[in-house]
């Protein structure tokens, strides 16, 4: 039994990974063919870097997921908190479905109807397509899933901390960031972090809301499919891979490393 | 508090909007001297600097700086189809100063007033070297609002590792219904090229509005579905490169870039007749900087940079200094032996353009489309399959609520139990 279920762990592993793993390969690949592998070379990673329209993709990308997931998490964080100190359990629940509405809709109602408020607000206003419209659109999507992520922190907290920090003289702002913010830093962390994975590759919603100006990553690749993709995409996903993969391992060392620390400081408490 | 705080951060939130709202106006308006021009084209459709290849749109904001004295920065984006491109520019959303739309698309929006006229006398004076068989084509009779950029055809790959060359069926499209190769043929996953390879087969026109025709069109497709592998579009190159499919219908041009891993590939042009398209440079009447949009289709046009979009796109090019030129061709026939014959030499007679079909007969090919895809052996399975399921989650559900009623049911008499006892 035992050994059943340690292959059914390597066959779902295997169906996890083994499309990457076909990626990074034949990105080193020569000949530029999933068919074949001629040599091993690094030419389709040189390519890459000498193709600046996939370079300011990129760039876009990246300004676009760091902006808009930081953007969201101040805004999901305010919330949550106003969420939190809600006293009528009626209203609460209300707001809390409505916040949550976004999450559940399709992209493509996200994406048509705010295509469809920018244009409205072009006439109006001087708002441009562009990377304003892709940073409000993105903030919007990414708002519901911070929310999600801090709220519960809240709950978690033990209320009588709070008031015992107001007893001790503190302000409700002294107590909010001494108190609060702390505890719920974990919360805004993998609130910021879903943010952003959710915005760098998020291509319904960026498809209706782009402007020439402002191209991502996704959009790129999707509109080279009306020939063939080309080799150095490849050598570009497995780039994002290693990055992740790096950053994964990071966190979780640093992680770690916390809490061996939080240990040692207790048992010398 | 609570309140002030709370507006404080409504008018931050305005501020940063208004602020985010009017920097990008005053961006959009031009910067101090440099021009920017907006180019929409198909994904990997220009030489774009790859591969050793020639930069086209950095050549052409170094032509505006040495030869014009203008700083000119050039926006290129892309789309995947014609409708992505037409929903773009007709949503209002983005404006674009050269689109390169396909013939049928370019006669729909010329009909809609969503192109400018261009005066090829004055404007684009390159105009005289396109091929006299591409002007006046039937979207732009009066030769007002495009310029040729790219053709190609329709035909038939196949491996000859699989394919014999003797077979019967080569040079007809009944090789896409051979049984022989069950299994290994490749249909296009859109419906107008999908009924189109029926439609040429049956000797029918590819624009009829007779339903009887698209009909019949559908039963041998439906015929076809036996013997189809799956319906493709870009996933063709990796399939017929890699040998796991040996026939497909597809365009010229790609034949090419397949060949070029797998030499045991072949082409040829059905003779019943085939589809052929045009894409062609136009100017939207959303431009907004009408002289620099005809310098750059005129660049385009100009020998050195047609060659080597030509060379790097590898569909045939209408313009005549890239036909006659010499370096294009031995670089084409190193490619493939008869590349040129491949791409150039056909009947334009037996071949057909896709018009813009009446919204009647589109909607009539879309569901027919719909129906050729849904029916199949798993098509009735999948509702039993997913009733089955929600039955199942019901019944676990139900199964819930009365062990949760039943044990608070248990709970009160017990409760109550107690209390009569106290």
């Amino acid at each position: 039994m035992k050994k059943l279920s340690r292959i059914y762990m390597w066959v779902i592993f295997a169906l996890l990974y083994s499309p990457i793993i076909v990626l990074i390969v034949f990105s080193f690949n020569r000949a530029g063919s999933l068919n074949h592998f001629s040599t091993f070379s690094l030419y389709w990673y040189a390519e890459l870097f000498r193709d600046s329209s996939a370079l300011s993709a990129l760039k876009n990308s990246l300004i676009l997921a760091v902006s808009s997931s930081a953007l969201a998490t101040v805004i999901g964080t305010f919330a949550a908190l106003g969420l939190d100190r809600m006293r009528s359990k009626y209203i609460k629940g209300i707001i809390n479905s409505v916040t949550n509405i976004p999450m559940m809709n399709p992209d493509i109602v996200t994406g048509v109807s705010m295509m469809l408020l920018f244009v409205a607000a072009m006439s109006v206003t001087r708002v441009q397509f562009g990377f304003v419209t892709m940073l409000l659109a993105h903030t919007t999507f990414n708002l519901p899933y911070v929310i999600l992520s801090v709220l519960p922190k809240f709950k978690q907290m033990d209320k009588h901390l709070t008031e015992a920090a107001l007893d001790l003289g503190c302000t409700p702002l002294q107590m909010f960031f001494k108190i609060e913010l702390p505890f719920i830093s974990s919360g805004i962390a993998s609130g910021f972090m879903i943010g952003f994975t959710l915005s760098l590759d998020d291509f319904v919603i960026s498809h209706f809301v782009s402007s020439p100006d402002f191209q991502t990553l996704p959009l790129y690749v999707y509109n080279q499919t009306a020939h063939q993709v080309k080799f150095s995409m490849y050598a570009l996903c497995a780039l994002m891979v290693f990055v992740i993969l790096g950053l994964l391992l990071a966190v979780n060392f640093l992680g770690s490393r916390g809490k061996e620390k939080k240990v040692r400081m207790r048992d010398i408490v | 508090m609570k309140k002030t705080v709370s507006l404080l951060l409504i008018a931050a939130l305005m501020l940063c909007a208004c602020l985010g709202f009017t920097s990008c106006g005053d961006e959009a308006e031009g910067s101090g001297g440099t021009e920017t021009l907006y180019v929409y084209n198909w994904g990997e459709y220009i030489s774009d600097g790859s591969e050793d290849s020639l930069d086209v749109n950095a050549a052409f904001e170094d032509y505006c700086r040495e030869v014009l004295g203008k700083n000119v920065k050039v926006n290129y984006s892309t789309y995947a189809s014609n409708e992505d491109m037409y929903a773009k520019l007709s949503s209002g959303a983005v404006s674009y100063d050269v689109i390169i739309p396909s013939d049928y698309m370019i006669g729909l929006m010329a009909d809609q007033n969503m192109l400018m006229e261009i005066d090829f006398e004055n404007d684009v004076p390159n105009y005289e070297y396109i091929d006299d068989r591409f002007k006046g084509l039937y979207y732009d009779p009066d030769e007002k609002y495009s310029v040729p950029y790219t053709y190609g055809t329709v035909g038939i790959i196949y491996n000859t590792e699989i394919v014999p060359e003797d077979d019967e069926h080569i040079g007809s499209w009944s090789l896409m219904w051979d049984e022989d190769y069950s299994g290994n043929i490749l249909q296009f996953n859109n419906s107008r090229d999908g009924f189109g390879t029926a439609q040429y087969y049956l000797g029918y026109s590819v624009n009829s509005d007779d339903p009887a025709e698209w009909q019949e069109a559908l039963e041998l497709l439906k015929e076809q579905k036996n013997v189809v592998q799956g319906y493709v579009m870009d996933e063709i190159f990796n399939k017929m490169k890699g040998g796991s499919a040996a026939v497909a219908a597809y365009y010229a041009g790609d034949f090419f870039t397949m060949y070029s891993d797998n030499d045991r590939l072949a082409f040829y042009h059905p003779d019943e007749g085939t589809n052929v398209f045009v894409d062609a440079m136009c100017i939207p009447t959303c431009c907004r900087n009408y002289e620099l949009a005809t310098e750059y289709i005129n660049f385009m046009l100009s020998e050195e940079i047609a060659v080597a979009n030509a060379e790097y796109i590898c569909y045939a090019s209408p313009n005549m200094l890239v036909v006659e030129n010499e370096e294009y061709i031995e670089c084409m026939e190193e490619i493939h032996p008869d590349a040129i014959t491949i791409l150039y030499d056909f009947d334009m007679d037996s071949m057909e353009f896709y018009h813009a079909l009446p919204d009647e007969t589109r909607n009539l090919m879309n569901s027919l489309w719909e129906e050729l895809k849904i029916e199949s052996a798993i098509g009735t399975d999948i509702y039993i399959i997913c009733v089955a399921i929600i039955a199942v989650l019901l019944a676990l559900l139900l199964r819930r609520i009365i062990i949760k009623r039943r044990r608070q049911y248990y709970f009160d008499k017990f409760m109550r139990e107690s209390e009569a006892v106290k």
